[in-house]
């Protein structure tokens, strides 16, 4: 592809942005904006695809090729788009409900067929276009209209169903935090296979605050470990916090105290196909542990439309029918005189 | 040695191989109408099967059948009749006694009569006198003794040996029918071109048929068929679901696209997801989706990237490709779903075949949702049709929907192969530069088609999807807005009309009856309406393959007639579908829902007495 230098704002369309004031979709859009820009990837060879879903907007902003589609269906959408011309950098823009919920079957199989394509999961933990009812990710008993005495189900965690559906690639990121954010759709945009990256994203309307005990910024040092590969799991205001293996788990260990030193932190293998240790760090959460955030696991493998295009390719070497007249007269004919 | 004194010249002949689902009747079926079209008779096949792959042995629920009906003038349907029954087991009788022409031949493997599998096919004791068939032409052949004998020595174990008894049964016919070998030779010679003893093993099963039929004098007479005269041209045998990929396959070609075919495996439309994953050589996309919803949407997502996507399912899949085809509609975006009906409501009858769909197809979407309709009539002409479809839907920035059934899709007849330099030209409206700064919804004036820009063209960018839009793209809930645009959409589809043929009257142009058919039921409809023809009765026959837009000439032709009857395998969806766009005519009505086709006699019954009510 062409290098070409762009600035965010000319990945903004003519269209007025209709997202609450304050809500986290603003952030996102910007994020984005600028990771684009930084690609050197022309203009034209972007495609977004949505679902249904306050988050399901977003190509409606983006100065590039779009299709808002319906509820769910976009993996398929894009997975098709994708298989049709794999020169495009398609991404797909999802939320909770509609990725997790109604959209469920399609989002397993992207991720499990590998196709390249980078998929932002908007993770609110509600559903904010229907006005606040509980979605595959609410914690176990939230209040909502249609949970009016508590959730009695447990949520899906992003992590832990991309990795069991064969996932090469996961990412988290917080929406306000746009600099994490800008370099890691820079890393999924450069992943070959589905990139998932999940956003916790701030519903201000009917989920205000769900993720502040993570997110707000007095605490979200202490609370959150950003994870680079081949650093070690550092985190904490004073970057004095860290994470060993204690035995079969996880666990949060103070440099200084009971002789732990820096070298005794583990190191962040993102590359690693064994998911065992990145399974572990997708589901840590607060209090117990800090959640991670950054590129938790990023492994290559053959891409679908890649390997779609290359059995093509291989069959048609040696093919005997090269094109539509050789196909009709092959197998039994006959001549009627 | 029987002498081939009585010969039979006729002038068109019907033969049923039927047996457990495991004997290997298809294939028989399918080598002997191989052997006769490449004779030059015309025909028409149709398989009929279980849903199950592997019934009950020797229950009547597994029985598997394969008819070949060949002529020596034109042949239409697969026939109703059987002169000819080969049945392996018991069962095969029971499942077919009724469907055998009075005093007709019927050769059954004696050997397989047992006392256990005449019990398990529900008879007493003689399965030919409890159908009262003594009187036909009945031939008991050893045929399990006799194959075993034929190949001793051959070293192969007995399944391996019962396994070539469809081919002593197919020697059989051969000689009835004075038909050559070669063809099925050849053809064990390819197929076990690694395993050199079992085609042996076949041929010579083949040869003790052919020559066990020979020798004995029960078996006559003897069938001859002249070749049919037919036009000038070379020739293939095709059935519906391999025509319908074909054509597809045809149109990216003439359109300069890629193929995309996303689909869900579904009976009976299973076949032409398979044949075009089959055609990597020829550069087809063919995505196994991972349910009908996605099917549909990965051909959307093709579709908006610029390739000629398809999508293929049966009922039940097209109920859940609903929203996605409201999509395709709002985005106008083209793409062909086929649906090849089959017996329903809910999962219904499987490998069975009906006409229960069309108003499915029709209006079975939320909101003011018109697409074109088109049916296939014929194994061969859903070639032509898929053709068509794929012209209309990239010409006219409209989906498609096509229907074909489970007769058609399954059923084969010989084609006589066109040559691509005769295929019109498909030029789909490609947005070009002067089209910048690019409007999604802007139309051209003749067709009302939307310009086509793909991913990738430089400046013209831009966003569709299933919220109402104005001509540049913007979201709008304007009232007079969308009324607007509902009602472009719908000229768009009625504008298809004006590139569609006239309705074509087979027979006279006026008359006391016109029997209206449409899609599949072409070929019962014809040879029913042929034969009141030359019986001296004023009936002709229209058979509709444009159904949304219908073509322009229809009043022109409905007005000759006295009576208009409807024939369809429903309970009356085109009739009803008729008095909504042509109010003016009275509609008589003949429907079967049996999952099976119509028999001619069923149609002529009818026809003359209405005739008769005159």
């Amino acid at each position: 592809m062409v290098l070409t230098k762009y600035a965010p704002k000319d990945f903004k369309s003519d269209q007025e942005v209709r997202w609450c004031p304050g809500c986290g979709d603003h952030a996102v859009l910007s994020s984005v904006q600028k990771a684009l820009a930084e690609l050197g990837i022309i203009k034209e060879k972007f495609a977004f695809i949505s679902g249904i879903g306050c988050s399901s907007r977003f190509p409606y902003y983006m100065n590039t090729y779009g299709f808002h589609s319906i509820h769910g269906r976009a993996s398929a959408i894009a997975s098709g788009v994708k298989t049709a011309n794999p020169d495009l950098s398609v991404w797909q823009i999802t939320g909770d409900g509609d990725a997790l919920a109604i959209g469920g079957n399609h989002f397993i199989h992207a991720i499990r067929r590998n196709i390249d394509i980078n998929l932002i999961l908007f993770n609110n933990e509600i559903y904010g276009l229907t006005k606040g009812q509980y979605s595959p990710t609410s914690s176990k008993g939230l209040v909502t209209k249609t949970s009016p005495f508590g959730t009695v189900e447990e949520p899906f965690s992003v992590g832990e169903l991309v990795i069991g559906a064969k996932g090469k690639f996961f990412a988290r990121t917080i929406d306000t935090n746009v600099s994490l954010s800008t370099q890691i759709y820079i890393e999924a945009a450069q992943h070959k296979g589905t990139s998932v990256i999940e956003v916790l994203q701030n519903c201000v309307i009917f989920n205000d605050g769900i993720h502040d005990t993570v997110a707000d910024k007095e605490v979200r040092d202490d609370r959150t470990l950003i994870l680079k590969h081949g650093q070690p799991m550092l985190f904490g205001k004073e970057n004095n916090q860290g994470l060993i293996l204690d035995g079969l788990k996880l666990k949060v260990v103070r440099l200084g105290e009971n002789g732990i030193s820096e070298k005794n932190i583990l190191i962040h293998d993102a590359l690693e196909p064994n998911p065992g240790i990145q399974y572990m760090l997708a589901n840590m959460k607060y209090p117990e542990y800090p959640v991670a955030l950054g590129v938790i696991r990023s492994v290559l493998g053959q891409t679908y439309d890649k390997a779609v295009e290359e059995q093509i390719t291989e069959i048609k070497e040696t093919a005997k029918i090269k094109c539509m007249d050789d196909l009709l007269m092959s197998g039994s004919t006959w001549k009627v005189q | 040695m029987a002498k081939k004194s009585e010969v039979n010249e006729r002038e068109e002949v019907v033969i049923r191989f039927s047996g457990d689902s495991g004997d290997g009747m298809q294939l028989t079926g399918t080598l002997f109408s191989d052997t006769a079209a490449l004779f030059g008779n015309d025909l028409s096949t149709f398989p009929d099967y279980p849903a199950e792959i592997r019934a009950p042995q020797g229950t009547v629920g597994g029985v598997s059948g394969f008819q070949v009906h060949l002529g020596h003038s034109e042949i239409n349907t697969p026939g109703d009749y059987s002169d000819v029954l080969v049945a392996m087991n018991p069962a095969a009788i029971k499942a077919n006694a009724k469907w055998i022409k009075p005093g007709g031949t019927v050769i059954y493997d004696e050997g397989n009569f047992t006392e256990k599998n005449i019990e398990k096919a529900g008879y007493i004791k003689d399965p030919i006198k409890e159908e009262k068939l003594e009187d036909y032409n009945i031939i008991a052949a050893p045929i399990s003794s006799m194959v075993k004998e034929a190949l001793n020595g051959f070293g192969l174990d007995q399944k391996s040996v019962q396994r070539t008894k469809n081919m002593f049964a197919l020697g059989m016919v051969y000689w009835l029918f004075d038909r050559k070998l070669k063809y099925t030779e050849d053809y064990f010679e390819k197929k076990f071109r690694n395993k050199p003893g079992m085609a042996e093993a076949n041929k010579v099963a083949l040869r003790a048929g052919y020559y066990y039929a020979e020798t004995i004098e029960a078996l006559k007479p003897v069938y001859k068929i002249l070749p049919a005269e037919i036009a000038k041209g070379t020739y293939r045998n095709i059935s519906g679901n391999t025509a319908t990929a074909w054509g597809f396959i045809a149109a990216a070609e003439k359109a300069g696209l890629e193929l995309f075919i996303g689909s869900y495996p579904i009976t009976p439309a299973t076949g032409i997801l398979e044949e075009l994953a089959a055609r990597k050589d020829l550069g087809v996309k063919s995505f196994q989706a991972e349910d009908e919803i996605a099917g549909i949407c990965t051909s959307l997502g093709a579709s908006f990237a610029g390739d000629l996507a398809i999508t293929s399912t049966s009922g039940p899949g097209l109920a859940l490709k609903s929203e996605a085809i409201g999509l395709a509609v709002m985005a106008e975006l083209p793409i062909v779903i086929v649906n090849v009906q089959r017996g329903g409501p809910s999962t219904g009858l499987p490998t069975k075949t009906e006409q229960a769909d069309l108003m499915q197809a029709l209006y079975g979407r939320n909101g003011e949702c018109p697409v074109v309709v088109i049916a296939s009539s014929t194994p061969s002409d859903c070639f032509h049709y898929a053709f068509e479809a794929a012209k209309i839907t990239l010409e006219h920035m409209t989906p498609v929907l096509l229907l074909s059934d489970s007769y058609l899709a399954n059923g084969t007849e010989p084609w006589k192969i066109p040559q691509m330099k005769d295929l019109p030209k498909i030029t789909p409206p490609f947005a070009d530069k002067n089209d910048i700064p690019f409007l999604p919804y802007k139309r051209d004036d003749e067709k009302l088609a939307r310009s086509w820009a793909v991913p990738g063209t430089p400046g013209m960018e831009h966003r569709i999807g299933g919220l109402e839009k104005t001509v540049k793209g913007t979201v709008s809930y304007v009232p007079e807005n969308h009324e607007h645009m509902v009602k472009l959409r719908a000229e768009k589809v009625e504008r298809v009309a004006n590139g569609i043929p006239d309705l074509e009257v087979h027979g006279a142009p006026s008359g006391d009856i016109l029997v209206v058919g449409w899609g599949g039921s072409y070929g019962y409809l014809i040879t029913a309406v042929r034969e009141l023809q030359a019986e001296g009765h004023k009936v002709s026959l229209v058979n509709f393959n444009y159904i949304n837009p219908l073509p322009k000439n229809v009043k022109d032709v409905f007005r000759q007639f006295k009576k208009i009857v409807v024939c369809e395998l429903n309970l009356g969806q085109f009739a009803d579908y008729l008095r909504i766009k042509h109010q003016e005519f009275t509609y008589e009505q003949v429907n079967k829902v049996q999952g099976v086709p119509f028999t001619i006699k069923e149609i002529k019954d009818k026809c003359i007495k209405m005739l008769e009510g005159n």
